[in-house]
């Protein structure tokens, strides 16, 4: 970002702390972003003034949703895909179309696990203690389809696919080893690393070589009537300070090589 | 359409709707003939379905099942596997789920009764069971029945508890709702609409079974 557009982004945000009537933004975000995103609408709520609400789901329910009549600015889903069918539809802004992070997939355990996924990776799956492994739903979640793309990269896929459980999004997928119905999940790093789950759990990350990128897009909703405002929002996202946040949740910023 | 989800969740429903039978009935005649002052608690917890949002009771009963809760190791240590995201954990949940909605039919229909006939029974020498098979159960057969297809039909569609227990296994917990919904997440609302369609048709067939035989049950009522 230039210092000409960092300008703009903070003038525009003062102007409209300025005005009396407090100012709200609607955000539809997917659920792996749940802990950074709380976090990012507080601080952005602190500069501004302007007050972020925050509506969290998968991302292909939030599409549905949205291609629905739902009410909100922003959508940051945690793939391409979804924000350019929505664009496709003229559902959503044409311009405003901007990767924001990268996802990155772990295999997760409990604290308490026995299995050693540190130095055994994926093949810690093949154990018989492993009745249940948690991903997010391959049908509509992008971190589901990851799961499955690495476990297929590892010839795992048919050796496991009777022991999968879905979550409706990554979160569930994080419930249900969290409560220890499975075994060991294969989730995003971010909601591994929200301090609820930050003490409770260990992790391995999946070489990113053995899935297909998990590009995240954010992009601007036609219907929004807080237009000026939302690319505000998104103009935040683009400072260092907004992206050192992201990165600390665990996601690779889109320009990083990993 | 997926046949297996439809075969799944009439198995449950049934299931579902014979156990809350064998145990709604012992209950709700507790809770109509109990003396105990403090009764109203027990109506009170036995509603609490109703109240709790299916998702919240959900997560509870994954909670539950779970190796973390008592119930969830007994279990564990008797059969080997876990009962969350199985058939039985499924089966768990939706009896929690629906309890209110066989217990309150069948607890209005027993106070409906009038107390008279259940005296005389007593003094012509009857048992309470005797009484309750002969006198009681036969003038409430019409909440038995509302009982039973209440319940019936509250779990053939239920979602919120399914979806945090089931894991959504293709034959094991992937009910109609969860397929329901899976379809309309990936866009393919014909394919929703259609099993929309049968799930309506299926349950309006049963329920107008059920509520048809009502009419005729004192035909085949063995205890007469």
């Amino acid at each position: 970002m230039t210092a000409k557009t960092r300008a703009l982004v903070l003038l525009g945000a003062a102007a409209l702390s300025a005005t009396s009537v407090a100012q709200e933004l609607t955000v539809a975000a997917a659920a792996d972003l749940s802990s950074a995103l709380t976090e990012l609408a507080a601080n952005y709520q602190k500069q501004t003034g302007t007050r972020v609400r925050l509506a969290f789901g998968s991302s292909g329910n939030l599409t549905q949703q949205i291609k629905n009549g739902a009410p909100f600015d922003l959508f940051f889903s945690a793939d391409e895909d979804y924000p350019k069918q929505l664009m496709e539809e003229r559902l959503a802004e044409q311009d405003s179309f901007y990767r924001y992070a990268v996802g990155r997939l772990i295999l997760w355990v409990l604290k308490s696990s026995s299995l050693d996924i540190e130095h055994r990776g994926l093949k810690v799956l093949l154990d018989a203690s492993v009745k249940k492994i948690a991903i997010a739903n391959p049908q509509h979640a992008p971190y589901g389809r990851a799961a499955v793309a690495a476990l297929r990269h590892f010839q795992l896929f048919d050796k496991v696919a009777d022991r999968l459980v879905l979550g409706e999004n990554v979160s569930q997928a994080a419930q249900f080893v969290e409560s220890g119905n499975a075994q060991v999940g294969l989730i995003a790093l971010s909601p591994a690393l929200e301090p609820s789950m930050r003490g409770s759990g260990r992790y391995w990350e999946v070489p990113s070589d053995a899935y297909p990128e998990l590009d995240q897009a954010a992009v601007l909703l036609s219907r929004s009537q807080h237009k000026g405002e939302a690319a505000a929002f998104l103009g935040y996202m683009k400072m260092p300070e907004a992206q050192a946040i992201l990165r600390g949740y665990g996601f690779w910023l889109p320009e990083e090589k990993h | 359409m997926d046949w297996q989800a439809f075969w799944l969740t009439i198995r449950l429903a049934v299931l579902v709707a014979a156990v809350l039978v064998v145990i709604g009935l012992p209950i709700a005649y507790w809770i109509t003939y109990s003396r105990w002052r403090w009764k109203f608690l027990a109506e009170a917890v036995v509603a609490l379905p109703i109240v709790i949002p299916p998702t919240v009771l959900g997560f509870y009963v994954l909670l539950a099942l779970g190796p973390r809760s008592p119930l969830g190791r007994w279990w564990e240590a008797l059969t080997g596997h876990s009962l969350a995201f199985t058939f039985e954990g499924l089966v768990i949940g939706s009896i929690l789920y629906s309890l209110p909605f066989a217990v309150q039919p069948f607890a209005a229909s027993f106070s409906a009764v009038d107390s008279k006939l259940i005296a005389a029974s007593a003094t012509l020498g009857a048992s309470r069971t005797k009484t309750f098979f002969r006198v009681i159960l036969p003038l409430s057969i019409s909440g038995l029945v509302t009982g039973v297809a209440l319940s019936f039909a509250h779990t053939m569609g239920e979602f919120g508890v399914v979806l945090m227990v089931g894991g959504n296994i293709p034959g094991v917990t992937r009910t109609v709702s969860i397929d329901i919904y899976d379809q309309v997440q990936m866009s393919n609302y014909g394919g929703a609409n259609q099993t929309a369609l049968v799930l309506v048709w299926i349950a309006f067939v049963v329920l107008s079974l059920v509520y048809a035989l009502n009419r005729r049950i004192w035909a085949i009522w063995p205890w007469k």
